[in-house]
């Protein structure tokens, strides 16, 4: 009986003491030399794998980072310049400082804005919607509101309001990665400059059609009269298509585009409310 | 009794107009002739604002390989050419015309006298269906001389006339066997000198017993066309289905019937036919089925190109109260339309107006895998699998899972217990799948 168990132990340790001899051998050849930086880096990342910066995932951002040793048109948008000025030392180069953006939805087509002329009972894609009709508005720019971008967005900073049925993007929450911008299959989200305070003027609206016929539709619609081009002392508007666009590097945030637009089509954003002499002033200028 | 072997469902029939009379409705005040009314590239406008046009006139040019010319269906005084709303809803190219009288051009043969000799040589048949414009009128809108032109190497041993019209509701097809069945067999042997066979077989399901008599005794006559009676199952009048219910054989994956050996076309197509070739009167009209269950008289109505549908739908004793939807096409695989400014165009084969009661879609459920989707699907799908695919971004996987053969015929949304959308996400997986396989060939 006891020579039985000593035969098993000794039997089984003679097993597990050469496996391991083997195992240390196969190991030191089959080595995987990583450089420890990666490491470094993914821990500095946030960790919310978005692929907001192009690559796919964080560790994979890392490992790009590392390999080319450069800071060179790598942004990560959720972490934002304090994560790069912390990557910086460890590869040994000093980051970029990058203004930080934010998405912003160019459409203001509420349902009381642009009434519903159709009602639909489909599939709730946007993507499909649009291969399948303009929407029920009539836009054929406009917004759709079946929420694909609130369905894209990880970091919960998008929602449908139910009194406007247009999306929502929570300022506090939204990284920029860039997600919803891919979903939108009518390109109306953009990724533009936070601006100071979060001070922001932009155009709402992306339709592309004659005044006369996006109005019938919208009567918040860019008409593309081009009052606010002339208006801007900056070259910061651009008129094409009869659609105003707004370069945000060129804006100043004077705000006086958005007096001047007698659609209402362009929009400020967290700005302080205006004195009334200064909006009857600029009327009185033109 | 014939009929393809995989899937299919049976819906209600509803043919509340089989017994109706084609009637001819007058003319509009104005009528948009939209330019993108066949697949492939929209035909060039040769018209500017203030011309003058005759009906008959060739208004647009189809100059790319997959394009059907365009004719001035009314004669007035051209006021627009500009954007205008579409049976898509979206804003295309159209020609808009002010009627001033019913002139047309002199070449065209408006005598009621049936023309039965068949003298042009094949090239020219072809080149008179291309000049007239045709397309194919079941609602698909392939223009027909390219599906006539069979390409080098291939050889077609049949012509199948596609007299199915499976869709519940739709009658205009019905009528045209009841009523124009002469023209129509002379349009048929056209088509067959075309493709170069010497058979032809009339499919017609067996609700349509009455066609099915006429038609077989006029084909007496007639050397080598021959009447199938099909049993009564969706859908039939899918290209593919109708081949194996015709005469047993299925077309490959991915390939056309021509592999097979077969050219199908429709009962409409042929008359348009036999009116190009033997009267010179190009794709001017077509019939409407005009229908619903709240409609005062549901109708078949033989309209000019261009005619607004609120015409159509005044003449059947106008729109109900509480009309939920009008479906451009039939109730399985039409479109709602969402807007009533729209007007009539070759591939419009009916308006189905339905309730607001009965077009509401129930609240979708969960799937509970019954396979319903799959036993329906008359290409060998897996509707729900496809479905679940594309919904999680799977796009690769669907395309294995040989998402391009779906036809769109909606059995599997038709049959699916839990109500969910499985047409929409198997029309979102084609769309997506095409623009991979597009941008793979770049």
């Amino acid at each position: 009986m006891n020579t039985a168990i000593l035969f098993a132990v000794i039997t089984l340790s003679a097993i597990g003491l050469l496996s391991a001899v083997i195992l240390y051998f196969i190991a030191q050849k089959f080595k995987v030399i990583e450089d420890p930086r990666i490491d470094q880096v993914a821990e500095l990342l946030p960790g919310a794998n978005c692929g907001g910066c192009g690559f796919a995932g964080c560790r994979n951002f890392a490992e790009n980072i590392v390999k080319n040793e450069s800071l060179e048109n790598m942004f990560c948008p959720v972490g934002g310049n304090d994560v790069l000025k912390q990557i910086g030392p460890v590869i040994g180069q000093v980051a970029e400082e990058k203004e930080p953006t934010i998405a912003v939805l160019r459409c203001n087509g509420s349902f009381a804005n642009a009434p519903s002329k159709s009602k639909y009972d489909g599939a709730k894609s946007c993507y499909f919607m649009n291969s399948l009709y303009p929407g029920d508005n009539a836009c054929p720019y406009g917004c759709l509101g079946a929420g694909d971008c609130v369905v894209s967005c990880q970091f919960d900073a998008m929602y449908i309001d139910e009194v406007t049925g247009l999306p929502v993007i929570i300022e506090e929450k939204c990284v920029s990665c860039g997600a919803c911008v891919k979903a939108c299959p009518r390109k109306i989200i953009e990724l533009r400059k936070k601006g100071k305070k979060s001070r922001r003027i932009y155009v709402s609206c992306v339709n592309k059609e004659k005044g006369a016929i996006s109005r019938k539709n919208c009567i918040v619609s860019c008409i593309g009269c081009g009052k606010c081009v002339k208006e801007c002392k900056f070259d910061a508007i651009t008129m094409e298509n009869n659609l105003a666009y707004i370069d945000f590097n060129k804006c100043t945030l004077c705000r006086k585009c958005v007096a001047v637009c007698p659609q209402g089509s362009i929009i400020e954003l967290n700005f302080p409310e205006r004195k009334v002499e200064t909006t009857n002033e600029t009327v009185k200028e033109n | 009794m014939k009929t393809f072997s995989l899937g299919g469902v049976h819906p209600k029939e509803n043919k509340l107009s089989c017994d109706q009379k084609i009637k001819i409705i007058g003319l509009p005040k104005t009528a948009t002739i939209s330019l993108t009314q066949c697949l492939g590239a929209a035909p060039e406008p040769l018209v500017n604002k203030g011309d003058k046009v005759k009906v008959g006139q060739l208004i647009a040019k189809g100059n790319a390989f997959i394009s059907a010319n365009i004719h001035a269906s009314v004669s007035g005084t051209i006021s627009k050419v500009e954007d205008a709303i579409d049976a898509s809803g979206f804003r295309r190219k159209s020609v808009v015309i002010d009627v001033e009288g019913d002139e047309w051009l002199e070449t065209i043969d408006r005598t009621a006298t049936i023309n039965n000799d068949v003298s042009l040589s094949r090239e020219e048949i072809i080149a008179k269906i291309k000049e007239a414009g045709v397309v194919g009128m079941g609602g698909a809108t392939f223009p027909t001389h390219v599906k006539l032109s069979i390409p080098e190497g291939k050889k077609a041993k049949y012509l199948i006339i596609n007299g199915v019209e499976c869709e519940p509701y739709l009658t205009s097809d019905h009528r045209i066997m009841l009523e124009r069945g002469e023209e129509l067999l002379i349009g048929v042997k056209i088509l067959m000198k075309a493709i170069g066979v010497d058979t032809a077989y009339i499919g017609i399901e067996r609700n349509k017993q009455d066609a099915i008599d006429h038609l077989s005794k006029l084909a007496e006559k007639c050397l080598g066309i021959k009447i199938i009676p099909l049993k009564v199952k969706y859908p039939q009048g899918g290209e593919k289905q109708l081949i194996k219910a015709a005469v047993g054989r299925e077309v490959p994956s991915g390939k056309l019937p021509i592999e097979v050996g077969c050219v199908v076309q429709n009962v409409g197509t042929a008359i348009a036919v036999y009116e190009a070739v033997q009267k010179n009167k190009p794709l001017i009209d077509r019939v409407v089925t005009v229908t619903g269950h709240s409609v005062k008289t549901p109708c078949n109505l033989h309209a000019r190109i261009g005619t607004p549908i609120s015409m159509l739908i005044d003449e059947a004793g106008g729109l109900p109260e509480n009309t939920g939807k009008v479906i451009n096409g039939g109730p399985m695989m039409g479109k709602a339309l969402n807007s009533l400014d729209v007007t009539v165009v070759k591939g419009m084969s009916g308006l189905v107006i339905m309730p607001e009661k009965e077009s509401k879609r129930p609240t979708v459920a969960n799937c509970i895998r019954c396979a319903k989707c799959t036993f329906a699907c008359p290409m060998g799908l897996a509707p729900y699998q496809i479905s679940l695919l594309v919904e999680s971004g799977n796009v690769e996987r669907a395309e294995e899972e040989r998402v391009m053969d779906c036809m769109e015929c909606g059995s599997c949304a038709f049959t699916c217990p839990s109500a969910r959308p499985l047409l929409d996400n198997l029309r979102v997986a084609k769309n997506k799948v095409g623009l991979l396989i597009r941008s793979r060939a770049k």
